[in-house]
């Protein structure tokens, strides 16, 4: 890596008071994406300022029908969760497929949202769910939050403190797992709500993205069945070393239709 | 340059890193703990895994400034008084090495996987051990050791 300055925060406004202040200056959450950019040299921060221990961004609560994640929880922590299994299971179950064990002891919610990855699991979750990103200036709603390739609305500065999940009526996620990166291939999360269902992709496309079609079929009839006669436009789709544009077209339906399954079997 | 102190193994260490120094380095060329290895350096073979502060986390993926003020067990530090940690027997017995270079991590990974699951079973073993790549063994005498050690530590 290249040489940097290291600081512990001692509070989320030192924090954002000295990221504002230093433009170079990277947060540090987890690093399990971070820590490798940097081993790669693909980053030159002047400072990494951590942010992982704030009390600030902690706690795991149900509040006003919604589960509030701090931005600075753990995977492994939501996952063991008996709030979130209880309120969210299906958040519970998407965090214990990020990655692998030890990647889920230091990594955090809030860092996989704000790097945005196209293959990172969060997303698709924040995305189906219609959740809140509370940030160190405002709150955004998912819908405007992605913004495309490890793009988001996040301006320079900017610190996500918190995500609110409204609790559904029910929900699922599925994913066709890269078999050595665990890496999403495709997730689809699926949620209904008393008035709506929302369907959530990630790692087909450059960003998490929702598949309206599939809403709007789903909408009407409530089964796998129902995305029979449907299908994403291959073009915008990945290609890669892994999959075609067609090959992840294809998973998005395979795996959306997977995904209804589970949730009406939940 | 930064002061740092820790504790690995039980022993008490203060020591100067730069920020990017990372904590298997730390681990392995300023306390010459070299049971710990660096296998892929890019977080996937898991060969790094140490304990910090009671959780596995890959050491290669960690600076050693995060690491101030916690408590590391790494390799060195399972068997006590001489004898071996039920994981490191149950690897012994079962002839769940070769070449042995993904080994400590594994231990460190099967240690911290009964830590939370006494009782696992196959799926929740594969599972628990995504974080680590072995090329040797095709994995089949590493599943038998966890069972043997889950049962040991009964």
């Amino acid at each position: 890596m290249f040489e940097f300055n290291y600081l512990q925060a001692k509070s989320l406004s030192e924090a954002a008071t000295f990221v504002a202040a230093h433009p170079d200056a990277k947060l540090l959450a987890g690093g399990m994406t971070l820590l490798p950019t940097l081993k790669q040299r693909l980053a030159q921060p002047s400072h990494l300022v951590d942010i992982g221990g704030l009390p600030e961004l902690r706690g795991i609560e149900v509040k006003d029908g919604k589960l509030a994640l701090g931005a600075a929880t753990r995977h492994h922590e939501v996952a063991a969760s008996a709030v979130v299994r209880q309120a969210l299971p299906a958040l519970a179950y998407l965090a214990e497929q990020i990655g692998d064990p030890q990647v889920r002891n230091r990594g955090t919610i809030g860092g996989s949202v704000a790097n945005n990855d196209p293959a990172a699991d969060y997303p698709a979750a924040v995305l189906a769910l219609g959740a809140t990103i509370v940030t160190t200036r405002r709150e955004i709603a998912a819908d405007d939050f992605f913004q495309g390739l490890f793009s988001t609305a996040l301006k320079d500065g900017e610190i996500v403190v918190r995500l609110l999940f409204p609790l559904p009526q029910r929900a699922a996620y599925v994913k066709f797992p890269h078999p050595a990166s665990g890496y999403a291939m495709t997730g689809v999360f699926v949620a209904t709500t008393k008035t709506s269902i929302r369907v959530a992709v990630t790692g087909a496309g450059p960003g998490v993205f929702r598949w309206s079609a599939a809403e709007s079929a789903l909408a009407k009839k409530l089964d796998p069945s129902a995305l029979d006669g449907l299908a994403v436009n291959a073009a915008d789709m990945n290609e890669d070393f892994h999959a075609t544009r067609e090959y992840r077209a294809n998973l998005v339906k395979v795996m959306a239709k997977r995904a209804v399954q589970k949730l009406l079997a939940s | 340059m930064t002061k740092i102190e820790l504790t690995v193994n039980g022993k008490q260490y203060s020591r100067e890193v730069e920020g990017r120094t990372l904590l298997v380095d730390l681990i392995r060329d300023q306390l010459g703990l070299t049971g710990t290895h660096v296998g892929c350096d890019t977080s996937q073979c898991g060969c790094c895994t140490v304990h910090v502060n009671g959780r596995a986390i890959k050491s290669c993926t960690m600076l050693a400034v995060q690491a101030n003020g916690a408590e590391v067990v790494t390799i060195e530090g399972m068997a006590q008084n001489g004898k071996l940690h039920p994981v490191q027997q149950a690897f012994t017995d079962c002839h769940a090495l070769q070449c042995g270079f993904c080994t400590p991590g594994m231990i460190m990974a099967v240690a911290a996987l009964l830590k939370d699951n006494p009782h696992p079973s196959d799926e929740e073993i594969y599972h628990g051990l995504e974080g680590n790549l072995c090329r040797c063994t095709g994995y089949i005498n590493i599943v038998k050791a966890v069972k043997q050690a889950a049962q040991t530590a009964r």
